[in-house]
């Protein structure tokens, strides 16, 4: 709020085209099955269709029903049947009423829209089943959902497990067509930066999209890009959020620029769901704030509100029909937003207080710097003891991450199972397994398993295992590499959190998140010249491709591989605003702590 | 279809959409049809009803298909370029040739007619063509890679261009077309492929192969892990039981194995306990049971023991002494959840005597392997009372803490007696105006100020 952007920053391009090419194939896809239709919608697409399309464009398009896919068997008097899913081989299997149908002789119209592409593995479980033709398929691109002027999503979570966890590449190309689809509107662009492996992939099966199509020369709207693997920082998403975008998320999740405030915010007996971005003016004033500076900014506004409608008093009539015609429905709208807002920071704090959130930011301080960790170890010890929610246990992830002795991850890893469940030993194979859970070993022990691993390797991609090696060893090094990017700023200097002076102000001056720092860097020396004295901690595929030199530089494009979160937005949003450069944030999905954790369970069926 | 099919062929035409036409299938529109039986009869077969799509797809116009293309045109010309790259999704592709062959999986309208056309050379395709069209979603035949070679370089062609989706198709054709043991020893050696196979596996549920795939490699630990995943699947609780108590003899590692072993023993414990819930017992009565106490982590079951049948004797299953001991609980987590559970009864006697200690010479003494502060947090968020959280807020060692603590919690006679202890006069003045009027800690403090044996420093 304190801040004004530079003169020169650019302006953002307009995303709502892309809406509307989403919804004008959604309705060329159902217009291929004419006649009255009943729809059956995933779960995990129903909001991101809401922001494109909504009830009354789907029944012009004579869909009859539309019902959620819920994996139970289907009610559905309609003769056709239309799904619109996302390739899952497990939706895919449900859709098995095709069956029902044939044995009862009933014959029905299906079809399968995938979004945002099909996967032959789905096909195959049609074939399997032998309704393969039975059903017939179509694809829609839907990539790019704009959630706000400088945040676009992909809306796919999955692609961080897949991609990370599974080693499954599935996602590279439809990465590759996301990023083609926007270079192909607001490109062409001038440079592209990338680091990390699913970086460099993705970036090829762009170039290969781009060589296929054909481009015509435009003005650029976006200049330069960044590609970023989620797992080059994974410190980031793990620590607790302060600023208030990210508080908000953290607490009540913001789900597709969304989110649905209880009874103890509204201060009445219902829930409403609101949506969070910039046309919010109160919203927008406090987004990037830290969460301290958030209660003055609230109580002034209130003020200032209260002056303007005590106005009134004493205006004569004429006067008031021009107060009432003219500021009355702004000042009305304000304080409904205003009193959103504060209710939702008071039941904030309410639930921070609660949680002691204030020894939860000091340990994860103290993890990052590298300090106290006996302490640090107590505390989580206590929170498992006390069988705090385990989502809420990204201290000790971050501490896994920043590298245990072996005798602290036996005892802590014992009673983590106890508190949580024994079935937790799989979230816990699968922490290593994403390298997410470093522990502490003698050098030898990293040879042996090397040598093993490297009789086992000899195909085109032996060199990317190396790869892996180094930054098993890199994630180990974490306090080398933060003290050589200065990621932690010297404790001993009082942070104003009111002005802040660099990024860490995100983590109340704690940390400044690695990926934007990386970003900030390339910027600053125009080339990954930051790298050369950290490859030996973090050796990461990195590239830096030129194309043509356009007026659109400051306009950056930041694509993140497998989700980032609301801070490293605010992050950056303010990296724009001290160098006068424009973000927009692609990313494939928005994450936080709890959902990074999230997507490692394996406890259930 | 005819109808609007000039609008097509002026879409179309007038976009930049290079990789798939329209038109091209409306021209030939007959022959398609004829090359789609050929394709059948390639694939050895051919289905009669496949054209009841074509029919209805040909009265396929009217109004609103012409209003959407116009506005697919509309939002095409804005964007210049080809705004949707996979819109050849090919609505009137018949689509219903049975596919017993993966190719037939594999085409698109183009490769088909392709195929048909240069049915002779269909075979030439090298692996780098035959995965590049893949990558587009066109048609293609694998069947032409017999050979072991050919296959394999046909799979390292797919990682090499990193496309997952087309990695996993290779794969489900090499599944179905070479052996078992040779498939396994070929994915030995690629990382890559070898994780996109074991993904496959795992999402089609294919239990049994990736277990013996897991033992080919030799990665026992996975093939545990993964054996023991199933027991989620089990509902009852006794075959539940019965299967951990067969992973106890998979091949974990040491550590792991005995959390295997204790999730047996508790689950046993619990089925044991679950039919202790006789009407009769008073405390049950009193608070009724929310949910089973079955497939609870451990901590809850403690808790559940601690709270329904805390003065059992050591010899009981259900006794909290017991549970402790057999899975080697630490005392601080014993403490805690006592503490809680006893709490929440409001059984403040139980909680005095947890932490009451004797020495040898008969002397009580509060002892707490967990700070007092954090036992006097679980009191207070249990609503005790302050007669008792004062005496846990007295026994906290850092004064700062203590003070702060007691004002929270309203335990003046500790602050008051905290301030006497400092010897600060202006702090008890400070404080005076804090507590009710005419209380007896009013009293108390007036009296500690008038008491001249006490020697201020202020």
């Amino acid at each position: 709020m304190a801040h004004s952007a530079r003169r020169d920053s650019p302006e953002l391009p307009d995303f709502s085209v892309l809406k509307r090419l989403a919804r004008d194939q959604l309705i060329y896809l159902l217009e291929q099955l004419p006649g009255k239709k009943d729809l059956f919608i995933e779960a995990d697409l129903m909001s991101p269709l809401d922001r494109i399309a909504n009830v009354s464009t789907l029944k012009q398009h004579e869909v009859d029903k539309l019902y959620k896919v819920e994996y139970k068997p289907v009610v559905s008097t309609s003769d056709q049947l239309c799904f619109l899913i996302r390739p899952r081989i497990q939706t895919v299997k449900w859709v098995y009423v095709v069956n029902a149908d044939k044995a009862a002789g009933k014959f029905k119209r299906y079809k399968i829209i995938f979004t945002p592409q099909k996967f032959y593995a789905c096909e195959t479980v049609l074939e399997e089943q032998g309704i393969f033709g039975d059903v017939s398929t179509d694809e829609w691109a839907f990539y790019l959902l704009p959630l706000d002027e400088d945040i676009i999503n992909l809306e796919l979570p999955e692609f961080f497990r897949d991609n990370f966890l599974e080693g499954d590449q599935r996602w590279v190309r439809t990465g590759g067509s996301a990023l083609h689809l926007f270079h192909s509107i607001y490109g062409p662009f001038s440079k592209v930066y990338g680091i990390g492996r699913c970086s460099k992939m993705v970036y090829e099966s762009w170039r290969e999209q781009v060589k296929e199509g054909e481009q015509k020369a435009r003005q650029a709207e976006v200049g330069t890009v960044f590609l970023i693997d989620r797992d080059v920082d994974f410190v980031t998403p793990l620590c607790s959020q302060v600023v208030y975008e990210g508080l908000v998320d953290d607490i009540f999740r913001i789900k597709c620029g969304c989110v649905e405030f209880g009874p103890d915010v509204t201060s009445s007996d219902k829930s409403i769901k609101v949506m969070l971005n910039s046309q919010d003016k109160v919203f927008n004033e406090i987004r990037n704030e830290h969460f301290s500076n958030v209660f003055g900014f609230l109580s002034q506004k209130a003020r200032n509100l209260q002056t303007a409608y005590d106005k009134r008093r004493g205006m004569d009539i004429k006067q008031m029909k021009t107060f009432v015609s003219e500021e009355l429905k702004g000042l009305k709208q304000e304080h409904r937003l205003l009193s959103l807002h504060i209710g939702a920071s008071e039941s904030m704090m309410k639930k921070k207080t609660k949680q002691d959130f204030q020894e939860l930011l000091k340990t994860e301080h103290s993890l990052l710097e590298g300090f106290e960790i006996r302490e640090c170890i107590s505390f989580i010890e206590e929170h498992i003891n006390r069988q705090v929610s385990y989502l809420k246990l990204c201290p000790l992830s971050l501490y896994f991450f920043t590298g245990l002795l072996p005798k602290d991850y036996r005892s802590l890893k014992a009673q983590y199972l106890q508190s949580y469940g024994v079935d937790h030993l799989l979230t816990f194979a699968n922490l290593k397994q994403l390298g997410l859970l470093v522990e502490q070993q003698p050098g030898e022990t990293l040879t042996v398993m090397e040598s093993k691993m490297g009789k086992l390797v000899n195909d085109k991609t032996a060199g990317k295992l190396t790869d892996a090696f180094s930054s098993l060893a890199k994630k180990s090094n974490f306090r080398a590499l933060s003290r050589r990017l200065s990621l932690v700023p010297k404790s001993d200097e009082e942070y104003d959190l009111r002005v802040p002076r660099d990024m860490a102000y995100i983590f109340s001056g704690a940390y400044i998140p690695l990926s934007c720092k990386l970003i900030e860097q390339v910027l600053e020396r125009d080339g990954w010249t930051v790298y050369n004295g950290i490859n030996h901690l973090f050796q990461l595929a990195i590239l830096t491709m030129s194309f043509i030199a356009s007026d659109a530089q400051r306009i950056i494009l930041v694509m993140f591989l497998g989700g980032c979160t609301f801070s490293e937005i605010s992050a950056l949003r303010f990296l724009g605003r001290e160098r006068g450069y424009k973000f927009i944030v692609l990313t494939t999905a928005i994450t936080n702590s709890a959902r990074l954790i999230e997507a490692m369970l394996d406890n259930h069926v | 279809m005819m109808k609007s099919k000039a609008d097509e062929e002026d879409y179309w035409n007038s976009s930049k959409f290079k990789a798939f036409t329209f038109d091209d299938e409306d021209d030939e529109f007959t022959k398609l049809k004829e090359s789609r039986q050929a394709v059948n009869s390639i694939c050895g077969l051919v289905e009669e009803e496949e054209d009841e799509d074509e029919v209805e797809k040909v009265s396929w116009s009217g109004e609103p298909v012409g209003s959407i293309s116009w506005s697919v045109r509309e939002t095409a010309s804005s964007l210049r370029e080809q705004s949707f790259p996979k819109i050849d999704t090919t609505p009137s592709l018949p689509k219903n040739s049975s596919g017993y062959s993966l190719s037939s999986l594999f085409k698109g309208k183009e490769g088909e007619r392709e195929m048909m056309d240069c049915a002779d050379y269909v075979s030439d395709w090298s692996p780098e063509e035959t995965v590049h069209r893949m990558q587009q979603g066109k048609a293609v035949s694998l069947e032409k890679f017999r050979s072991l070679q050919e296959k394999l370089l046909l799979l390292d062609e797919a990682v090499g261009v990193h496309d997952g989706n087309v990695i996993t198709a290779v794969l489900i054709y090499l599944k179905k077309s070479l052996s078992k043991e040779v498939l396994f020893r070929e994915l030995e050696s690629r990382q890559t492929a070898l994780r996109h196979f074991i993904h496959y596996l795992t999402e089609s549920k294919e239990q049994r192969l990736l277990l013996e795939l897991y033992r080919a490699l030799g990665r026992t630990e996975d093939e545990a892990l993964l054996q023991y995943k199933e027991h989620l699947r089990i509902t009852d609780e006794n075959k539940r039981r019965d299967f951990l108590k067969s992973c106890v003899s998979l091949p974990f590692s040491p550590e792991d194995a005995g959390h295997v072993q204790d999730h047996y023993t508790l689950l046993e414990r619990q089925i044991i306990i679950e039919a202790e819930t006789g009407g009769k017992v008073e405390i049950f009565q009193k608070f009724p049971r929310r949910a089973s106490i079955l497939n609870m982590p451990l901590i809850t079951t403690l808790y559940y023991c601690c709270f329904y049948h805390y003065a059992e004797t050591e010899g009981t299953y259900s006794s909290p002494a017991n549970i402790r001991q057999t899975f080697r609980i630490a005392e601080k987590q014993y403490f805690v959840t006592a503490l809680a559970a006893r709490a929440k009864l409001k059984a403040w006697h139980d909680v005095d005597a947890l932490f009451t200690s004797r020495n040898w010479l008969g002397f009580t003494r509060k002892k707490s392997p967990l700070s007092f502060s954090r036992v006097a947090d679980i009191l207070s968020k249990n609503n005790a009372p302050v007669q008792v959280l004062q005496e846990y807020v007295g026994l906290v060692d850092d004064v700062e803490l203590r003070v702060a603590l007691a004002q929270k919690y309203k335990c003046h006679f500790i602050v008051i007696s905290t301030y006497r202890d400092l010897k600060d006069r202006q702090l008890l003045l400070g404080y005076r105006g804090k507590v009710e009027r005419g209380s007896e800690e009013e009293r108390k403090i007036d009296e500690l100020l008038s008491n001249p044996q006490i020697r201020w420093k202020n």
